[in-house]
């Protein structure tokens, strides 16, 4: 696998990440169980003709663009690849709702316009004139994996420099009222900033759109190097941990060079379960930092832990609110991320220093 | 391509039929599957003409003859058949014995289901049940076809709108090339919806006669449904096996026209630029090609631009093509699949199906299609395009596996 550098970043979020030059200084607190996207100023993004007809996850996910192609300095990317679980699910309930209560008459097109998966790449490539290759993946808990699969491979095989990677999702009051009757949100309200601590059933609904500007150059500047990803489908425990000691081998990684373990977890005790016992076996004595508490949970949410292990590797320091066991070395050289989406879709990814 | 990649088996369910065999026929006997709504409740029965899939919910179900009756959309169901249709047409009795990574594609995955929830729930939040609303999303339909194919290595699901299954071949041998898995069972699965049927509506490109491609007088597209998917194998895999094969391909490319949210540029930029870049990777000049599969859907739009891009393309020397939505609509995130598997058996048999349903020629174009079954034509390499909502734009070429040495 060849060089894969994080140049540039973009991340709007239930947190203030839209801002590159701050790393979780403020942290936002609710007990509603629904974090919701902190936004930036869309103006500086997006014409303001434009604004009024895009829905929240248009917005957002351009914007995360935008400020990642910014950061990177990167004016036209080789290709756009974009994953997203649920879609422009805003503009596709608006435009349901509507022909269900109208009865199939009278309806606009916006919203059934707006509503395809891949309208947030499109949208970026039509602000940026950019004719080269997007892409969109839409498969659940792995659709930000699929499309870092791609980008590496088109870097791999020398048909890319640049690829502007990203994910995004949004959450609705119809989303959230319906995650909450499947049992996925938690019945009772809960601190995010307490959410593992929890252990009812559930999680907390989360939203966001983290863009990054993978390059074979590295910069003047970058935030460490993709150097690895596995991802699987629907596995056993044993097989977990079997895949994770392939993997850290076809990397030549040892275990005991993984300096942080970030990891998906998310307040819901099975759901947790699965974590704790990989750390168990597998990585007992490693550091290891959380997000879900700072986002929620949704599809692409790992999209905001790799935001954080690049922001990690670049700063060289774990804020106090990500961390689950402590680093006593304060270097951060490997970090293994591991996401997994109810037990169904699993991943790995390898982040490392430059 | 540093590999070579073959593809092995298709499957297919359309309104033309349940199986690779009756879509054949049909489309030998120039018999479209077109006809009024009879499956869908709607309040446009008999107002538009769609390609519906002839076999009800019920039907569907047991066709796949399943041990425990389980919560599947119409969109799962189709891409079950079609995708085991697929294997069987490889000869794959163990997708194990090799690693086989599954490639789906869709655009409105569990949507059929999502109508009835919604209808109940936007009334009252309590109601609606929540099975009809648990399958929504585009993953989900990938995941039944994978349980139900016993695929298990990769998994993957693609949605850039009306080129998704083209990307989803494409990017099937993507992983083929770069050695992550040996065999790739990819397509796309799309069920005729009340949302796509409004939504296009709503956009005035429903035509409310059968669709007719590069027709002057052509008045929007028909909407179909229906699966599609082939499998794609390595140069290695096949020899391994001594296995038979249906054609190699040789060629995509993926472009943004980078335009307008839904309409294609006037000049077909994004779509020249991806039959260029597919023919660059074939490594095949425009005159090699014999026949094109065309987007074609029948909007004033899309066929005046696809139009303008072949001609820029090919110039003076523009092979035969055809648009087959006129046989089985437009199947949205199947149609890329279903017309590379319609542009196989195209290839296999040495016939072009006819554009139906044409007349007149666009006075823009010089170029017409074909318009009769043409019969022994010698087909060594075929193109064929999708266009998709946000500019997605992508082209495939396959070739006779004997053509290139």
């Amino acid at each position: 696998m060849k060089d894969i550098f994080i140049t540039g970043l973009g991340n709007v979020s239930p947190q203030k990440t839209f801002d590159n030059s701050q790393f979780l200084d403020e942290v936002i607190s609710v007990s509603t169980n629904q974090l919701k996207c902190q936004d930036p100023n869309y103006k500086e993004f997006v014409p303001a003709d434009m604004i009024r007809r895009m829905s929240r996850i248009i917005k957002f996910g351009v914007a995360a663009g935008k400020i990642c192609l910014a950061d990177a300095s990167c004016e036209m990317p080789d290709a756009i690849i974009t994953g997203t679980g649920l879609g422009c699910i805003e503009d596709t309930e608006k435009f349901l709702s509507n022909m269900i209560s109208s009865k199939e008459e009278f309806l606009t097109p916006t919203s059934f316009i707006q509503s395809t998966h891949n309208t947030v790449s499109a949208q970026i490539a039509l602000l940026l004139k950019c004719h080269n290759y997007n892409f969109t993946f839409v498969h659940r808990g792995l659709s930000f994996e699929s499309a870092l699969l791609n980008s590496i491979l088109h870097m791999d095989s020398g048909e890319a420099n640049t690829v502007l990677l990203g994910a995004m999702d949004e959450q609705t009051r119809n989303t959230f009222l319906i995650q909450q009757r499947l049992g996925q949100i938690k019945q009772k309200p809960v601190d995010n900033l307490q959410l593992l601590k929890d252990g009812s059933r559930g999680s907390i609904a989360g939203e966001g759109s983290a863009f990054f500007l993978l390059s074979s150059d590295p910069g003047t500047k970058n935030y460490g190097k993709i150097a690895g990803l596995d991802l699987f489908y629907n596995p056993t425990q044993s097989e977990i941990n079997n895949r994770l000691s392939k993997f850290l081998e076809e990397k030549g990684k040892p275990l005991d060079d993984i300096d942080l373990l970030i990891c998906g977890m998310n307040g819901d005790q099975k759901n947790d379960k699965i974590y704790h016992a990989l750390q168990e076996v597998m990585l007992p004595k490693t550091p290891a930092a959380v997000f879900k508490h700072l986002c929620g949970e949704y599809f692409t949410a790992s999209a905001f832990g790799i935001w954080l292990a690049a922001k990690i590797i670049r700063h060289q320091h774990m804020p106090e609110v990500v961390s689950l066991k402590h680093s006593s070395s304060g270097k951060f050289r490997n970090i293994l991320f591991y996401n997994h989406f109810r037990n169904i879709e699993h991943a790995f990814i390898l982040v490392t220093q430059s | 391509m540093a590999q070579r990649i073959y593809i092995t088996g298709i499957g297919i369910i359309s309104a033309l039929g349940n199986d690779t065999e009756e879509n054949l026929t049909a489309l030998l006997e120039e018999r479209s599957g077109i006809g009024q709504i009879t499956l869908l409740n709607t309040i446009h029965k008999g107002k538009f003409p769609i390609a519906e899939v002839k076999l009800s919910n019920e039907e569907l179900l047991d066709r796949l003859k399943l041990i425990k009756k389980t919560n599947l959309t119409r969109t799962a169901m189709l891409g079950m058949i079609a995708a085991r249709a697929a294997l069987n047409s490889a000869g794959i009795d163990d997708v194990r014995n090799c690693r086989t990574g599954l490639i789906s594609a869709t655009t409105v995955g569990g949507m059929d289901r999502s109508e009835l929830f919604y209808e109940k729930f936007l009334n009252d939040n309590q109601k609606g049940r929540l099975r009809d609303v648990v399958n929504h999303d585009c993953g989900d339909s990938t995941e039944r076809i994978a349980d139900y194919t016993g695929i298990h290595e990769f998994i993957t699901t693609i949605s850039t709108a009306c080129s998704s299954s083209l990307n989803s071949i494409a990017f099937g041998a993507e992983l083929i090339r770069a050695g992550l898995v040996d065999r790739v069972l990819a397509g796309g699965t799309d069920s005729v919806t009340k949302f796509t049927l409004n939504g296009f509506n709503t956009l005035m490109i429903l035509d409310k006669n059968n669709c007719r491609p590069f027709d002057e007088t052509r008045a929007g597209l028909t909407l179909g449904e229906g699966a599609a998917y082939v499998v794609l194998e390595s140069e290695e895999q096949v020899n391994k096996e001594n296995k038979p094969v249906l054609c190699e391909l040789t060629g995509y490319g993926n472009a943004n026209d980078a335009y307008h949210q839904t309409a294609s540029s006037p000049e077909g930029i994004g779509a020249f630029m991806a039959m260029q870049k597919a023919l660059q990777m074939s490594v095949l000049k425009p005159g090699e090609i014999d026949y094109i599969n065309v987007h074609g859907t029948g909007t004033s739009n899309n066929d005046l631009s696809e139009g303008i891009a072949i001609e820029r393309l090919f110039g003076e020397d523009v092979p035969a093509f055809s648009s087959t939505k006129s046989y089985t609509g437009h199947t949205l995130g199947a149609a890329g699949a279903v017309e590379t598997v319609i542009s196989i058996l195209s290839m296999r048999n040495n016939v072009i199906f006819p554009n139906l349903n044409f007349s007149t020629p666009m006075k823009e174009l010089k170029i017409i299609p074909v318009t009769s079954l043409k019969k022994n034509a010698k087909i060594n390499h075929v193109l064929t395009n999708s266009f998709g909502f946000g500019g997605n734009n992508s082209t495939l070429i396959i070739s006779k596996a004997d053509s290139i040495e």
